[in-house]
């Protein structure tokens, strides 16, 4: 930024404000950023809390007892399927076709559903069988952790909802264009996270 | 300025006040706490090297470039020195690397884990000197001592033989505490389900003070206890009328006197359960429960998998302080096994566990 | 004062939850003639609000404002209502500790005692010291980078009216059930569902992550704007000392408020669902908490002083009428503080029984942290030296901070080396010492801030005397309240007690109340510094907008700022821009203005606050079906707002030339 001084102009070098309105640019994104960062600590905290009770089954099951790899898979294939499909979205709209967007989007609700109805399956049975959150300290940060992730998948397929109206109702808009940006990195953001879980709770509990 | 004058005042009090008033803290009777107040004195002195300095300049740079003084110099545009920058950096690092020294070497030599080396300043320890242990619970809201060589107990009364090595082994029965002889040592965390030990040493013979450091909840501010540091004589006779006294600390006896209470009077119990602090230290001196040992032994080896799922009132430890709202009424699993009827009472011998200095 | 579970019906327990007639304290007279009192003056406020018909003035131009000056000022306001609140539990602590020595028990009933110090700690820090910094951020950044306002101004109105409900939460708990009664940071297992099974600790939890995700937002917000939008020219070397430290806070607060929800969720989860994260069941573990609270914990603390740090410097460099010493430096010591803020938070309980090893480490990077600290005061030194310093109030604020806070930093080193940790951990003397800093620091700053922007923000001067009253009363009283506290640490007395037998150690005690009785006089003489200023607005007004010879940009424009702060944004060219632009023979504009883009005002931020705070009640008083109906209507408002785009507009090039002109003609009748 220092040789924004040699470029200005004598004339600009002297001058002490600008004549036009200034426009700084959008900060939206890195807002967004800003806030998915903070979100990602939140998630450090669950996986440090499964971290360090993990390992205390309270002389219950652990994970190998309880985990389905298989269903897991199945689940985990939904959302990377519908991040895919989200980046299908995203370069739909870069070429400004409404319709496509939107059904590229769409689809990705429906994997996103399909993800969490799976996990919710998976909820249920475990609860069903008896380990609850309330069995161990090692079940409550198993279920906190997933559940948070899927509070927030939940959240993000009624934002995706509220987007799609919104996409439809106004097209696709600057604001609209920035806000399904913004759900784009929210999505794929989870994607991450669930990788983290997939490997941290799921693998390395049933292979350990 | 009065700031500053009022501040000088309650300085020069200062000391007047500490040797006036019993400053425990500043004036122990404790090996390791006379070390931590020794260890307080010097860092004070190596922070005033620069606190000092700091103080004298900020009035007299207030003083002298007052806006009033126009004699004095007045240089609006400097900015920037490279060696005053590069001193304002090194004089506190310098003081940091000193005190951090000490520090490390300190935090060492004063871990309430280590075994003393020596009986104070002048004396180092005999090889032969055998430790008085103590077994510490911190209950709602009193102190349990158990003297594990000696199967005795009491409550809101520690007693130690001068010029002997303590050994604190310390635990709670719900929430947690931090247990603190000002004149004795530093304090240390008591937490349920967990251990922390504490070596100490007294060296002058006298009634302390005893007390919870942690607050703990309503009947916390009464949570104390005397410690009587008594002569070798003296402390075998402590031991004698504890031991005389008809009073047993069965498994019953405990779950009463582990209900919340406040400013219990002192009491000796001349026999105990044997295992009780153990058991009480593992959560489980309800037979029905599961030690927390052996849980974590279990958990180690991957827990008990789908077949122990309902299996759970054995492990509800936490017993709340108000009735009708427990976790026991849906207690309905028993324990695998149970504390035979031999094991109750604890071994008694008549010869001192500990080798006084006499 | 227990919550008794009473015999009734389940429709009733289904409507009201655990709400019921017996928790509202009617039993306790010091509560009920607060809640007297607190009534009289609402309803007297409302009266006269009505009667000046100040209502719909009040709800558009305040409440729903997007302005980050208006805001600024409110959370100022917020700051100053809770710093009363805050200081009435500490007078009755203290005049409490005087008393309860022997056969006198004190006043309060030790339920009541342990809800006033848990509550005086929270408020002092979530709801007086947060805000305060918060305001001053909100206030002064955006104009001294020279910004038309913040770069989400509506998130900057919700950020705002979230710390408002949490705030009211906690000021409901006093009259509606109880407050949690376990101290600051509500340390499990005690503050479990076992062994705290009221509503206090709920309030806790609910005002917190309420006003919490306020803070967060706000650090998101100003964290964009500081990244953003600066002004052309503006590099980060050549931004306003303050602004670096706000930058710096807002880092941390990003970093570090996530941890504190995340822990506060874990808790509620324990306490709500039956989870065992903290209990001594099932495999729980509380030292996770203990450890988890504190990696929050610890920057907090930073995040309050750095930006005083910033004010300080501020201040010291305007007063001496010298530029800043070593401003490199000093933006490099509050980076190093940042990053190390991170590597401390064990030193809150060496006590634990972590290794020597873990023990030192932590003590020795708490130590690492006061060689940056150093450094900066020895920069503020050399600022004075050779210069013409005026002692005007906001000066004198920062020459007590000088003096105080060194004390301050060398108990805290002295409380980082674990050894001596262990005889003065949870003793007075840690209440002093922390008293020390946040007083002589944050407090000290706050008022040094005040009264530097306030001319910024009304446009007349705070009156110089009631200022210098109001800071001799809190230094001396400062002095007063917190050295006995000192040596009663080292007496060897802990902190929360509630009774004491040792009869002497009373005379302290009494100094000590006498100490915070004279620091209730500092805050009087504050409230009438503020009212005599208004009376005498017209004799100390000033027109220059520059009443100081300020040296940054906030002071370019006038007094207060028109809404869109800069009719032009400024270049910027030098480190101290409007320093710079006055030495250079800066002319204002006077003509070719332009239309100015601006965002409307909205009521969705109040109306979304509101309803968290229903639902925290709700949450807190098990009242179900209202918590679902707050949550979906939380979530329903909230995706309507979504649907206004309309949420700017101009300010036509006409009206910002009839503002300016009077600006112009102002300029030049100060002037002739």
């Amino acid at each position: 930024m220092s040789s924004l001084a040699t470029t200005l102009s004598p004339e600009e070098r002297n001058s002490f404000y600008l004549r036009e309105d200034h426009h700084p640019e959008n900060a939206t994104l890195l807002g967004f950023w800003l806030y998915l960062m903070s979100d990602c600590l939140l998630f450090a905290v669950l996986f440090a809390a499964y971290g360090v009770l993990g390992g205390s089954y309270a002389a219950g099951p652990g994970p190998k007892d309880l985990f389905d790899l298989p269903l897991v898979a199945v689940n985990t294939s939904m959302l990377l399927l519908s991040s895919i499909t989200y980046g299908f979205a995203m370069l739909e709209m870069a070429r400004k076709r409404q319709t496509a967007t939107l059904v590229w989007l769409g689809i990705t609700g429906l994997f996103g559903i399909a993800f969490i109805a799976l996990e919710l399956y998976e909820f249920h049975h475990l609860i069903h069988e008896g380990a609850g959150p309330q069995r161990s300290a090692f079940l409550s940060a198993f279920f906190t952790l997933v559940g948070t992730h899927g509070l927030h998948v939940t959240f993000g397929i009624v934002w995706l909802v509220v987007l799609m109206a919104q996409v439809h109702r106004r097209g696709l808009t600057v604001p609209n264009m920035r806000r399904l940006a913004c759900l784009s990195l929210f999505w794929h953001f989870l994607d991450v996270v669930w990788i983290g879980v997939f490997t941290f709770v799921y693998l390395m509990g049933v292979l350990r | 300025m009065a700031a500053r004058l009022t501040r000088c005042l309650l300085l020069l009090l200062l000391p007047a006040l500490l040797t006036g008033c019993n400053a425990v803290v500043m004036a122990p009777s404790g090996d390791i706490a006379v070390q931590q107040r020794d260890l307080i004195v010097i860092s004070t002195v190596l922070m005033l090297l620069i606190v000092v300095p700091v103080m004298v300049m900020t009035g007299v740079f207030a003083w002298r470039y007052r806006a009033s003084n126009t004699k004095a110099k007045h240089t609006p545009d400097w900015h920037h020195s490279t060696q005053l920058e590069l001193l304002i950096w090194a004089a506190p690092l310098l003081i940091v690397i000193a005190l951090g020294a000490v520090t490390w070497i300190a935090t060492h030599t004063l871990d309430p884990f280590r075994k003393l080396g020596r009986i104070d300043a002048m004396r180092p320890l005999p090889a032969d000197i055998k430790p008085l242990k103590v077994q510490v619970v911190a209950l709602d809201w009193k102190w349990l001592f158990f003297y594990p060589d000696y199967g005795i107990a009491s409550v809101n009364e520690l007693a130690a033989p001068v010029d002997v090595p303590i050994e604190f082994e310390i635990t709670s029965s719900t929430v947690m505490n931090s247990f603190f002889i000002p004149a004795l040592a530093g304090q240390i965390y008591a937490m349920p389900g967990m251990q922390t030990k504490l070596h100490a040493i007294i060296n002058k013979a006298g009634d302390y003070e005893g007390f919870s450091a942690n607050y703990s909840g309503a009947g916390f501010s009464h949570m104390r206890f005397r410690f009587a540091a008594l002569d070798g004589a003296g402390f075998d006779r402590w031991v004698a009328d504890v031991r005389a006294k008809p009073e047993a600390l069965t498994r019953e006896a405990y779950q009463a006197l582990e209900k919340p209470s406040e400013r219990e009077p002192v009491r000796h119990y001349g026999s105990t359960m044997a295992g009780l602090y153990d058991a009480i230290l593992n959560l489980c001196v309800e037979p029905t429960k599961m030690c927390m040992r052996d849980m974590m032994r279990i958990d180690a080896k991957g827990g008990l998998g789908l077949n122990n799922v309902y299996n759970v009132a054995r492990l509800t430890y936490d017993q709340p302080r108000q009735p009708g709202r427990g976790a026991y009424e849906d207690s309905y699993v028993l324990a695998l096994c149970q504390i035979s009827p031999d094991q109750l009472q604890a071994t008694r011998s008549d010869a001192p566990r500990y080798s006084p200095l006499r | 004062m227990t919550i008794e579970p009473t015999e009734r019906s389940p429709l009733m327990q289904a409507i009201f939850g655990r709400l019921s007639w017996d928790v509202i304290p009617f039993h306790e007279p010091i509560l009920l003639a607060t809640f007297v009192g607190a009534a009289l003056l609402g309803v007297f406020v409302l009266v006269q609000i009505t009667r000046a018909k100040a209502w719909g003035w009040l709800w558009r131009d305040w409440f729903c404002t997007i302005d980050h000056k208006k805001i600024g000022v409110m959370y100022m306001v917020l700051g100053i209502v809770m710093l009363i609140r805050g200081f009435a539990d500490a007078i009755m602590m203290r005049l409490h500790q005087a008393l309860a020595f022997g056969d006198s028990m004190g006043y309060l009933p030790p339920h009541h005692y342990d809800q006033i110090f848990t509550a005086h700690g929270v408020i002092m820090i979530f709801f007086v010291a947060m805000p305060f910094v918060t305001g001053l951020m909100n206030y002064v950044v955006p104009l001294q980078i020279g910004a038309r306002d913040v770069a989400f101004p509506f998130l900057n109105n919700f950020s705002f009216w979230m710390t408002a409900a949490g705030a009211a939460l906690v000021m409901v708990s006093l009259f509606v059930g109880e407050f949690s009664t376990t101290g600051w940071l509500a340390y499990p297992p005690l503050s479990g569902i076992a062994y705290s099974p009221g509503v206090g600790v709920d309030y806790y939890i609910w005002s917190l992550q309420i006003a919490g995700v306020g803070t967060l937002l706000s650090g998101v917000n100003l964290l964009a704007t500081i990244i953003k939008m600066r002004a052309p020219g503006m590099t980060l070397m050549k931004m306003p000392i303050f602004t670096w430290t706000a930058l710096c806070t807002n880092v941390l607060i990003v970093a570090a408020f996530p941890v504190l929800t995340g822990v506060l969720g874990l808790l509620s989860l324990d306490r709500y669902v039956g989870t065992h994260f903290f209990t001594n069941d099932f495999g729980g573990n509380a030292m996770m908490y203990v450890n988890l609270i504190w990696i929050w914990g610890h920057p907090e603390v930073y995040i309050l002083i750095l930006p005083l740090f910033g004010v300080f410097s501020e201040v010291v460099s305007t007063f001496s009428g010298k530029r800043l010493f070593g401003y490199a430096s000093m933006v490099y010591a509050t980076v190093v503080i940042t990053i190390l803020s991170y590597l401390v938070w064990l030193h809150h309980f060496f006590t634990m029984g972590s290794g020597a090893s873990v023990n030192s480490f932590f003590g020795i990077t708490t130590m690492i942290i006061s060689i940056p600290t150093g450094a900066k005061m020895f920069n503020w030194l050399f600022t004075m030296y050779r210069g013409r310093i005026r002692f005007e109030v906001p000066m004198l604020w920062t020459m007590g901070f000088m003096f105080t806070f060194v004390i301050g930093g060398m108990t805290g080193v002295l409380l980082a080396v674990p050894p001596a940790d262990f005889v003065l951990h949870n003793s007075l003397f840690l209440i002093a010492h922390f008293h020390n800093v946040i007083i002589g620091g944050v407090i000290f700053g706050v008022f040094a801030g005040i009264n530097y922007w306030f001319p910024k923000v009304a446009g007349f001067k705070l009156d110089d005397f009631w200022g210098r009253v109001s800071f001799w009363f809190w230094q001396i009283g400062f002095l007063f309240a917190f050295m006995p506290l000192y040596v009663l640490g080292l007496m060897g007395v802990t902190r929360r007690v509630s009774h004491f037998e040792d009869m002497s150690l009373q005379p302290f005690f009494v100094v000590a109340a006498f100490g915070a009785v004279l620091i209730g006089f500092g805050i009087l003489a504050f409230l009438i510094q503020l009212y005599v200023s208004f009376k005498r607005r017209e004799a100390l007004r000033d027109d220059s907008g520059d009443p100081w010879g300020g040296r940054t940009l906030e002071w370019s424009t006038s007094s207060p700022p028109p809404a869109y702060n800069f009719a032009f944004t400024p270049r910027v060219h030098e480190l101290d821009s409007w320093h710079d632009m006055k030495a250079r023979g800066y002319e204002r504009p006077r003509d070719g203005y332009v239309d100015i883009h601006m965002p409307s005002n909205t009521s969705a931020g109040i109306i979304l606050a509101g309803i968290s705070a229903v639902l925290g009640f709700a949450l807190i008083w098990h009242i179900w079906w209202l918590a679902g109906l707050s949550f979906v209507a939380l979530i329903g408002t909230a995706i309507g707002h979504t649907f206004n785009y309309d949420r700017d507009f101009h300010i036509h090039a006409n009206e910002v030339t009839d503002i300016e002109d009077t600006r112009t003609r102002q300029l030049s009748a100060l002037r002739s």
